[in-house]
């Protein structure tokens, strides 16, 4: 570490650069090249085409007819449009049900899977992981079936264990009731929890053992534990599996298009952004509203990792600050 | 003497709740387990059942057909019908209302059996019938070998792609001192959370407008200029490397590219594998890109794509959708079986160095 910084700051002393300099630079960028270009390509220039189509009344089918019509779809959007501050709220609303949970499950499985008294630990792991593989559309199929509000498993068995009654009109309508439906998505997502688990698990395992023989050596419960010392170590992960997770609910679209086409069934509730976004763009073709609906979209997920990356002063540890 | 018998205890005692704290973790977790694993024995035992089985009442949770009878030329239902010595599976002969007559299967030569009752009151003897020609049938209606064509062409050329481009960037980014270059890093690991949707309405009417809507092309092509996720995880690895053989390559006098295709590439095998797996199973998943691109070109969906249509055409065969799902998971759940280790090394460095 601190001998590439002494290297760094001895080779910026070097004001020109020599020819060898030069020449490896200019190696350097034809290997970065594949990507520069593709970033010019397939992110910068679209991205600020993107922001010229919203400022047009614009159809792909008849494109000789767009019309510059300025900020009047930013205005649609913001002011007038219901649906966008719905859909927005909507999907806020499935993370703060979905997200929780999911984190919650996969921090959970990486806790029973790191302490050392589970018998069988890399055959759990390996089942826990193992639909995480089975392609999404798949597992919203096969969860589709098994929260079916007459024959699925879930229900049946809930009425078998509780003897409330669960199944049919008067139960539990997982997938059309819309006090339900958000947990539902939930589970599909819990099918994916392979990641996460592993990320934290890694993470659980780098936490310095003599911080919980220290405790120990104090009396200090299991749940002490946990609350004072692992869950502390591992901020920083949690963090960033925070915010991944958030920009990935914002573009939640698979399960509700799968189930319903997009048609928000239950009550609107699935009409989640993505869902809206593709909706304007790509089945009413206004594409230049579409386009206003996507620069909204990275403004709020802007914002929202800003406002993340804001809070994590308060809570979120690194290790490496302490040793400076 | 008692403090002795204390201190003996003590580790005696600390060993055995270990192990009953071992006893119950264990049994948590597999209670956690098998719940979490519910959906998919229920996707099994589904995809096994006949079409009929789903309307009738009383019908088991198990794939079962209900058990008939064959008797004297004829076949009759068979029903549980409740004896003096308990249960028996008897064939309903002659349907009366008071009562009726039955043939006891186990032993027909016994002939006609009168029973006292109402036959309608009894439950139907149902027999384990799995249907597995199920998996056949929705094999064949969803035409499955070209959708699996589909898919694996994409994901294996798009795997090709994504790896070698991300293998050259990667390089650059590793081993060379280039003005900026950590600028150049951040703005390429921004890109990874950039929402897709930012940029696809323009990139969009440029396909339409050079014709690339409708073919595989635009879900290819932007695969061979490298993505960050990757970028990142092989450059981690080839910055593991050691710099003395290249250094003693280039002493000789080869050029970097010479060095990347006989020192670096081959040194990279793991991380390449990594990426390539999580290249592979993203592009298997792929859904908003081909729903876009390739819609109204059935011949040319893939699976994910695929399956979707099939669910809402067929939306009432219950079973013959779960056996399609199953039958798709097939492949990404072999090699994960067989690259488990590697893949999950990859998702832990891409998930925590970052």
């Amino acid at each position: 570490m601190t001998a590439t910084t002494i290297k760094k700051t001895l080779l910026k002393s070097k004001q020109p650069m020599t020819d060898i300099r030069k020449k490896e630079a200019r190696w350097g960028l034809f290997f970065l090249s594949p990507w520069m270009i593709g970033f010019i390509l397939f992110y910068l220039l679209p991205m600020l085409a993107s922001f010229g189509f919203s400022l047009l009344r614009f159809n792909p089918a008849v494109p000789d007819e767009s019309i510059f019509i300025g900020f009047t779809n930013w205005q649609r959007a913001i002011m007038v449009d219901r649906e966008v501050r719905l859909s927005f709220t909507r999907t806020l609303h499935f993370a703060a049900i979905s997200l929780p949970i999911g984190l919650g499950f996969a921090l959970f499985l990486a806790i029973i899977l790191n302490s050392k008294n589970v018998i069988g630990k890399t055959l759990y792991r390996t089942l826990f992981y193992m639909p995480s593989m089975i392609p999404l559309v798949a597992t919203v199929l096969i969860w589709n079936g098994v929260l079916n509000e007459q024959t699925g498993w879930i229900n049946v068995l809930i009425e078998q264990l509780t003897g409330i009654q669960a199944t049919g009109t008067g139960g539990l309508r997982w997938l059309a009731d819309p006090q339900l439906v958000y947990f539902a998505y939930t589970m599909f997502g819990l099918w994916g929890v392979g990641n996460a688990m592993i990320i934290f698990l890694a993470g659980l395992q780098g936490v310095p053992t003599e911080l919980y023989e220290a405790a120990e050596i104090d009396g200090a419960s299991w749940l002490t534990r946990l609350f004072r010392i692992t869950i502390p170590m591992i901020t920083s992960v949690i963090f960033y599996q925070l915010v991944l997770g958030v920009i990935g609910t914002l573009q939640y679209f698979l399960a509700p298009f799968v189930l319903n086409a997009g048609t928000g069934f239950p009550q609107g509730m699935t009409r989640f952004y993505m869902v809206y976004f593709y909706k304007q763009s790509f089945s009413f073709f206004n594409m230049g509203y579409g386009a206003t609906l996507a620069w909204l979209m990275f403004i709020f997920s802007l914002i929202l990792t800003i406002v993340l990356f804001g809070t994590a002063k308060y809570w979120v540890y690194y290790a490496q600050e302490e040793r400076k | 003497m008692t403090d002795n018998t204390l201190k003996r205890r003590k580790p005696l005692s600390r060993k055995a709740r270990n192990r009953i704290t071992a006893v119950l973790v264990t049994s948590l977790t597999l209670a956690i387990l098998f719940v979490f694993l519910i959906p998919l024995a229920y996707g099994i035992v589904t995809a096994l059942k006949t079409d009929a089985q789903f309307s009738q009442i009383g019908a088991p949770w198990w794939p079962a057909t209900e058990a008939q009878f064959e008797y004297e030329g004829q076949t009759y239902p068979v029903y549980r019908v409740p004896m003096e010595d308990g249960i028996r599976d008897m064939a309903l002969v002659v349907r009366g209302r008071q009562e009726s007559q039955f043939i006891d299967i186990d032993s027909p030569e016994a002939g006609l059996i009168t029973w006292q009752g109402s036959w309608r009151a009894l439950d139907r003897d149902w027999e384990l019938d799995p249907q597995w020609a199920n998996f056949r049938t929705a094999w064949n209606t969803i035409n499955f070998p070209r959708l699996l064509y589909n898919t694996v062409r994409y994901a294996a050329i798009t795997t090709f792609g994504a790896v070698f481009s991300s293998a050259l960037v990667a390089y650059g980014f590793a081993r060379f001192r280039i003005p900026k270059k950590n600028v150049l890093f951040m703005l390429m690991l921004s890109t990874v959370i950039l929402p897709g949707a930012v940029t696809l309405i323009p990139t969009y009417f440029v396909y339409l407008q050079i014709g690339w809507v409708g073919t595989w092309l635009p879900l290819m092509v932007p695969a061979f200029f490298a993505w960050g996720t990757n970028v990142f995880l092989i450059r981690q690895f080839i910055m593991s490397i050691p710099m003395d053989l290249d250094e003693a390559a280039m002493m000789d006098g080869a050029s970097p590219l010479r060095i990347f295709f006989s020192i670096i590439l081959p040194q990279s095998v793991p991380a390449l594998t990594a990426v390539s797996l999580f290249h592979f199973f993203w592009a298997w998943n792929d859904y908003f890109n081909p729903l876009i691109y390739l819609v109204g070109h059935p011949e040319k969906f893939p699976i994910t794509i695929g399956l979707t249509a099939f669910n809402n055409l067929y939306s009432g065969r219950t079973n013959l959708i779960q056996a399609a799902s199953l039958i798709s998971a097939v492949i990404p759940l072999f090699i994960f079986f067989f690259a488990q280790r590697i893949f999950m090394q990859g998702v832990v460095i891409t998930g925590v160095e970052k």
